[in-house]
């Protein structure tokens, strides 16, 4: 008999949930009519479903880190979509450079067709034509980025490391300034073409359009996971971040070596951000200053959808943000189209709204 | 906020110890100087690059402009996160929401895209009940939130509200009913009524070429005639940076009402310990609603007078969260929760961060000739090895420099919030009342009981220090 | 209220019927009370009254739930269970400051001033219904003048408040900067600038001296006897509690262990034991 607490928690949470509820069942229905009626090509559906599991991926993948320094250091750092950029751009040069390094001047190359460097088309990188240089593209982001948020760590956060959230989260709205611009002034502002589109073998599955870059990004990218899976569940250091991300205080106390945790949790964020942001542009093709800092908000979005602090939570929250964006453009047709990612925002102000702990919430950390 | 009345030069050195404590004892003393400072520098700026009488004007309407816009925004953010410890991070929104309403309240109907062609007045007031609109069902459920997820909360309201009007869905629309409207998508309005103030001077505002009220003969004739300065569009962004002038000291005095009120004492209470203001009974909720509503109905009109009338088009790109960033630089170099600091952080913003590096390149290829103009990084730092600097110079002036300016505001954040992160110009305290509380203490008018009882308590210090 | 010594060790459904049974004079009724705090009971099921115009004590070793107890009455927490009535109202699950609002406002046991307020303007804070706290009365001219003239008088009585609380000389100065005694004493001030029906007060006294603990105790009998104020005091000196308040509820483990005269309460075995015995 909890007459008051009970009482208050389901009115308090019952609009939210009802609301949800209707709005979900009448689109899977409206779903099921048009794939049924014939307004909607199972291939189709299919492409969409695709597309929203592939940035979904990415999202997740750039969330891990978003989540991790969020729970364990205690604010939203919104440099986090320019770690992504930073990536992007520095795995995009070494790629560009190894793959034409034979024909071009290497400085055209290195920053990415700046000024008058060579086109895309005529460099031509692509996973086929150019496998290595991709591979070695990636490992460079995923290790300038590791660098990156250990130095800006070091210079920027660690000295206010005890201060609040809100101070730390607009520290952090300086970094990705200065991060997002020091791509500008280095490389250039506008979106550039990279990849060699022409040269993307592309598969037909059942009537679904699947190409290579994609494949690659999906195997790639679900080999990280499986990696972030065994370091947490398997190393001492990995059930010590664990145990941070669930309860900072309580891990203090129990004599984890907090600095050493902390650091951890930039090289596995800052990494996967490194590795999301260098993905992004094979499957986009194209890159821009901007690229980390427009994900952001959807990276954003699933982090608080799966759970401030857990992992699998952004996984999982990165792949509901991904389908639903994608799968929205089902009933945003013609110029509504430009109002998938206000969707996602929706999304996630909705989860804020009425389950601030995640739509998993509740169940412990990992 | 005319530096008119700055007598600053005008003073004799024995007496500048007395205007430091004027400075410290006066806000608008200080705000004064500080204005009268940026107007030297600007006009020395001009000097330099040999401006003429006209460009100087030109010079000193564009710093009166931007300084009166970014502490009119800067005052309504500070009313919300300075007194209410609301962390609003959705200002550009906000203002796009003024503008944009007030753009499709008085567009011509038969315009592209069309509007509903309402005088100014009506699109100025719809604009910032709209934005306070917009606020209020912001607020509503998410003041409830903690802090940083009220900022996210807002950021992807700001981005929603951009991405509506960016979005060709609304570029034009029909209202039920057959009325006509739209935002224009991507390419925005740009054919809302033109700057009241042109009536001032014009017969036909939305024309120069439609002769001229007598105001307007006096005014630009003896600029003609005593100054020789013919044109006319300086003097009338001058004027418009005049008004908006007078518009930042009326918020400036409604501000500050607000603060020294007993409405503004529950502001600082909850800032302070919300947990406190609830038990002495206050409604905390309605009381942020209600900053929060007022706060967005400014940074509404912000955007009218700045994107709006300033600006003379709307479009959608003028609203990227770059935007809401400087407005929170401006206040924290001000110092959150002071109205004055408010204003200067904004002017210091304005005329420092954002004006003056538009101008640098050019005074410093004047005075050093610069030719050089790489249109790559590696072009332009080869030539380092061989000795030779320009090209890098170069790059930098005329490539890169809006790029580092903002690298340049992301690193003095990162400053302020590890060394001064109560701001700049210091943390000022303005106590929260409508009379001054000092007063009205008249010894011995007490209780009798306190007095006897003070002595026999052995007057002054009548607990333990701990 | 009348006590009997067999009322003294009945359990606490027996409380809350008796409770209910003299209705009239009971101003505060709290039945059956329950506050879980994730697997962890802090209050267990506590009921006890408080007349209507008394001056009633609430003892019990560290943990024995007091604290929880005010700050579920207060609003602060949400009971899990139980019913708390004040004034002949449900006031269960209100919000703090709807509590405050109907009359029974707080002190807390660690004094929480504002410390980036003054003195003067953490005691302005507290009248209730200002006409100053409409936003619109603050700012057009003509109501303006209206809260001018109320801030003028409330700036009367506050200062009359500081001298009685003998902390005028600090009036100005940031609430931050007082001693923890000091704080306690602007804390009470405060909460007496309310208007209250009811005052909670958590352990006032801690880190006052003893002159003016005699003469603020003074005070709390002059607003029962003469405003007929209601005080429901924590208070750990027993010396206090055994000679001014009346009756007496002893908590411990989150249940109210006994209710009465000090005297009974004195010589209450079991009271004895829950402070003095082995299981605490």
């Amino acid at each position: 008999m909890e007459p008051y607490a009970r009482g208050r928690r389901l009115v308090r949470d019952q609009p939210g949930l009802v609301v949800v509820a209707v709005a979900a069942l009448l689109l899977v229905g409206d779903l099921i009519g048009k794939l049924t009626g014939g307004g909607l090509t199972p291939a189709r559906f299919g492409g969409f479903v695709w597309d929203g599991l592939v940035i979904g991926l990415l999202i997740g993948l750039a969330g891990i880190g978003l989540s991790l320094t969020y729970s364990i250091l205690g604010f939203a750092n919104f440099a986090h979509g320019d770690y992504i950029s930073w990536g992007a751009f520095s795995g995009w040069a070494v790629a560009y450079l190894l793959a034409g390094i034979d024909r071009y001047a290497a400085g055209g190359l290195l920053l990415i067709g700046a000024g008058d460097g060579p086109a895309p088309g005529d460099v031509g990188v692509s996973i086929t034509n150019t496998p290595l240089s991709i591979v070695a593209g990636l490992v460079v982001a995923v290790a300038f980025t590791v660098g990156v948020s250990l130095l800006v760590d070091r210079v920027v956060y660690r000295p206010i490391r005890e201060a609040d959230g809100i101070t730390l989260l607009i520290a952090s709205i300086g970094v990705a300034f200065a991060l997002r611009y020091l791509i500008v002034f280095f490389f250039y502002s506008g979106r550039q073409g990279v990849t060699d589109i022409s040269r993307v073998p592309s598969y037909d599955i059942g009537g679904v359009v699947i190409n290579a870059h994609e494949l690659t990004i999906v195997v790639v990218g679900l080999a990280l996971m499986v990696g972030v899976h065994l370091l947490l569940q398997r190393t001492k250091l990995g059930k010590a971040m664990r145990a941070m991300a669930d309860n900072r205080d309580l891990a203090q106390v129990t004599g984890i070596p907090v600095e050493g945790v902390i650091r951890t949790t930039w090289i596995l964020g800052g990494g996967l951000a490194g590795a999301a942001g260098y993905l992004v542009v094979l499957t986009q093709g194209t890159i821009a200053y901007d690229l980390g800092w427009l994900l952001l908000l959807l990276i954003f979005a699933a982090v608080i959808m799966g759970g401030i602090g857990s992992v699998y939570g952004a996984i999982v929250g990165g792949l509901v943000i991904g389908l639903a964006s994608r799968l929205s453009l089902i009933w945003l047709t013609g110029d509504l189209s430009s109002f998938a990612e206000p969707v996602a925002f929706g999304l996630m102000i909705f989860v804020l709204l009425f389950r601030p702990e995640g739509i998993f919430g509740g169940v412990s950390t990992a | 906020m005319s530096p008119d009345g700055s007598p600053t030069d005008r003073l004799p050195t024995d007496r500048l110890d007395g205007f430091r404590e004027l400075l410290e004892r006066s806000d608008a003393a200080l705000v004064l100087t500080a204005m009268a400072a940026f107007y030297l520098l600007f006009l020395s700026i001009g000097a330099i690059l040999n401006y003429d009488l006209a460009g100087l004007i030109s010079i000193l309407g564009q710093v009166t402009f931007f300084t009166a816009v970014y502490a009119l925004v800067v005052l309504a953010l500070n009313l919300q996160w300075g007194y209410a410890g609301l962390f609003n991070i959705g200002i550009a929104g906000f203002m796009a929401v003024g503008v944009y309403t007030m753009a499709m309240l008085t567009a011509p109907p038969t315009g592209s895209p069309p509007g509903l062609g309402l005088p100014i007045s009506v699109g100025i007031v719809g604009g910032m009940v709209a934005a306070a609109l917009i606020g209020l069902v912001t607020a509503l459920p998410a003041l409830r939130l903690r802090a940083d997820y009220l900022a996210i909360v807002t950021v992807a309201i700001s981005e929603i509200i951009r991405l509506t009007y960016n979005s060709p869905a609304f570029s034009t629309f029909t209202l039920p009913g057959g009325i006509a409207l739209g935002t224009g998508g991507a390419n925005g309005i740009g054919n809302f009524p033109s700057n009241p103030v042109r009536a001032i001077y014009f017969t036909d505002p939305s024309s120069a070429a439609s002769g001229t009220t007598p105001i307007g003969t006096a005014v630009f004739g003896f600029f003609e005639n005593v100054l020789g300065v013919f044109r006319s569009a300086v003097i009338v962004d001058l004027t418009y940076g005049l008004v908006l002038a007078v518009v930042v000291v009326l918020v400036y005095t409604l501000l500050a009402r607000v603060g020294n009120s007993p409405f503004g004492r529950v502001l600082k209470a909850i800032r302070e310990d919300e947990v406190v203001a609830k038990s002495l009974g206050k409604d905390t909720n309605r009381f942020k609603i209600k900053t929060f509503m007022l706060g967005c109905a400014l940074m509404g009109l912000a955007g009218v007078l700045w994107q709006g009338f300033g600006t003379g088009a709307v479009y959608p790109q003028a609203f990227r969260p770059e935007l809401t960033f400087y407005i929170f630089i401006a206040v924290i170099i001000g110092g959150a929760g002071s109205n004055t600091g408010s204003v200067l952080g904004g002017a210091v913003f304005a005329n420092l961060l954002f004006l003056l590096p538009q101008y640098l390149p050019n005074i410093i290829e004047q005075t050093f000739a610069i030719e050089a103009d790489p249109n790559n990084f590696i072009a332009a730092i080869g030539p380092i090895a061989a000795g030779e600097i320009a090209p890098l110079l170069g790059y930098v002036l005329n490539q890169r420099l809006p790029a580092l300016r903002f690298v340049f505001v992301g690193v003095l954040l990162v400053y302020l919030m590890q060394n001064r992160p109560e701001g700049l110009l210091g943390h000022r305290t303005e106590t929260a009342a409508a009379v001054d509380l000092s007063e009205g203490h008249t010894p011995g008018t007490g209780p009798s009981q306190a007095a006897d009882a003070s002595g026999a308590a052995g007057g002054e210090g009548g607990v333990d220090d701990e | 209220m009348s006590n009997t010594g067999a009322e003294i060790e009945r359990d606490e459904r027996d409380a809350a019927t008796a409770a209910a049974d003299d209705a009239d004079d009971q101003l505060l009724r709290v039945g059956n009370l329950r506050k879980e705090f994730g697997g962890i009971t802090a209050v267990d099921g506590a009921s006890f009254a408080v007349a209507d115009g008394s001056l009633t004590g609430l003892i019990g070793p560290n943990g024995a739930g007091k604290s929880t107890t005010f700050n579920c009455i207060t609003g602060i927490h949400e009971p899990t269970a139980g019913e708390i009535n004040f004034n002949g109202e449900d006031i269960a699950g209100l919000a703090p400051n709807a509590v405050a609002d109907r009359g029974l406002v707080r002190t807390f046991q660690i004094a929480r001033e504002l410390a980036e307020m003054t003195v003067l303007e953490n005691l302005m804070l507290a009248p209730k219904r200002q006409q100053g706290e409409s936003l619109y009365r603050s700012v057009l001219p003509t109501f303006r003048n209206g809260v001018i003239e109320e801030e003028t008088e409330l700036r009367e009585a506050v200062w009359e408040s500081l001298e009685f609380f003998e902390i005028d000389h600090l009036a100005e100065d940031r609430a931050g900067t007082l001693s923890g005694g000091q704080r306690k004493l602007l804390e009470m001030a405060r909460a007496l600038m309310t208007d209250p029906d009811m005052l909670l007060l958590d352990e006032p006294f801690a880190g006052v001296n003893p002159t003016l603990e005699t003469k603020l105790l003074d005070r709390i009998n002059q607003l029962r006897d003469e405003e007929g104020l209601t005080f429901l005091l924590v208070e750990h000196d027993m010396d206090i509690i055994m000679e001014h308040c009346d009756p007496v509820i002893v908590m411990h483990q989150g249940r109210v262990l006994a209710e009465g005269p000090p005297e009974e309460i004195r010589n209450n075995e079991r009271v004895v034991d829950a402070y003095f015995g082995d299981d605490i």
